[in-house]
């Protein structure tokens, strides 16, 4: 569990770095004629987009939770192996409540 | 680690260097990394925040949004520290999957071109928007 979760970390970096292009193309977009912007979103509310997106959701939940774990370790704190386990659920525990609350959030401001 | 001493090996500090395993620059690269990790977090989270609150939102309305001053400056730094954030970790994987010493040296500069160009492209929008585009 614990070397899957080291390399979870970096996969979801390297997919963020590319959703960090979208980001860029959805800004990019505001540059443009409203036609424009209004295709950035066509794409993004398909469902091909509304999969990308919530895979984004969860990894970049994913990557800040266990970011703050590694943050956590850098201080010498809970390393012994309970609590490297404990925080490792707590993660992933963390990242499912915060998409699914996320996406919620969204849906019901829409 | 291989001790120089012992194996007579005929490598010079400079072809070290280039191997970028001596230009003593880990623990700032290190340090950058977490710097840039704890910026994130406040910045990642209003990101978040906004992007939900944007849900279905049309140009005009995301412009609007972006033109406030405190939503532009948010923005430029959550660009700012994400992108160097990015660059930082994507050199640690590159250098530790990439081995062979030409592949490892183009794809790190391919991908801090690619970072740096689309990090300008992405806070000139936020710019050009905020001054008044």
């Amino acid at each position: 569990m614990t070397s899957t979760m080291s390399i979870l970390h970096r996969i979801t970096g390297v997919a963020l770095g590319v959703g960090a292009l979208l980001l860029t193309w959805w800004l990019l977009a505001l540059l443009g004629e409203p036609s424009d912007f209004a295709a950035v979103q066509d794409f993004l509310g398909s469902i091909f987009g509304h999969f990308l997106l919530l895979g984004w959701t969860w990894a970049l939940f994913y990557h800040l939770s266990n970011g703050i774990r590694h943050l956590v370790w850098d201080t010498g704190h809970a390393l012994t192996l309970p609590n490297v386990y404990r925080g490792g659920w707590l993660v992933i525990g963390m990242s499912v409540v915060l998409t699914l609350a996320t996406w919620l959030a969204g849906y019901w401001l829409r | 680690m291989p001790s120089h001493h012992s194996q007579k090996r005929l490598v010079g500090p400079l072809s070290r260097a280039r191997g970028l395993g001596s230009a003593k620059h880990g623990l700032q690269h290190w340090w950058a990394q977490r710097v840039s990790a704890v910026a994130l977090v406040p910045l990642t989270l209003w990101f978040v925040y906004s992007v939900v609150h944007l849900t279905g939102a049309d140009q005009a309305r995301v412009h609007d949004w972006l033109a406030r001053p405190a939503s532009a400056i948010l923005m430029s730094l959550f660009i700012v520290a994400m992108f160097h954030h990015l660059a930082l970790g994507l050199q640690t994987v590159i250098e530790d999957y990439v081995h062979r010493e030409g592949v490892k040296l183009t794809a790190l500069l391919l991908v801090k071109g690619l970072i740096v160009l689309t990090a300008a492209a992405a806070l000139f929008t936020v710019l050009h928007v905020a001054v008044g585009g």
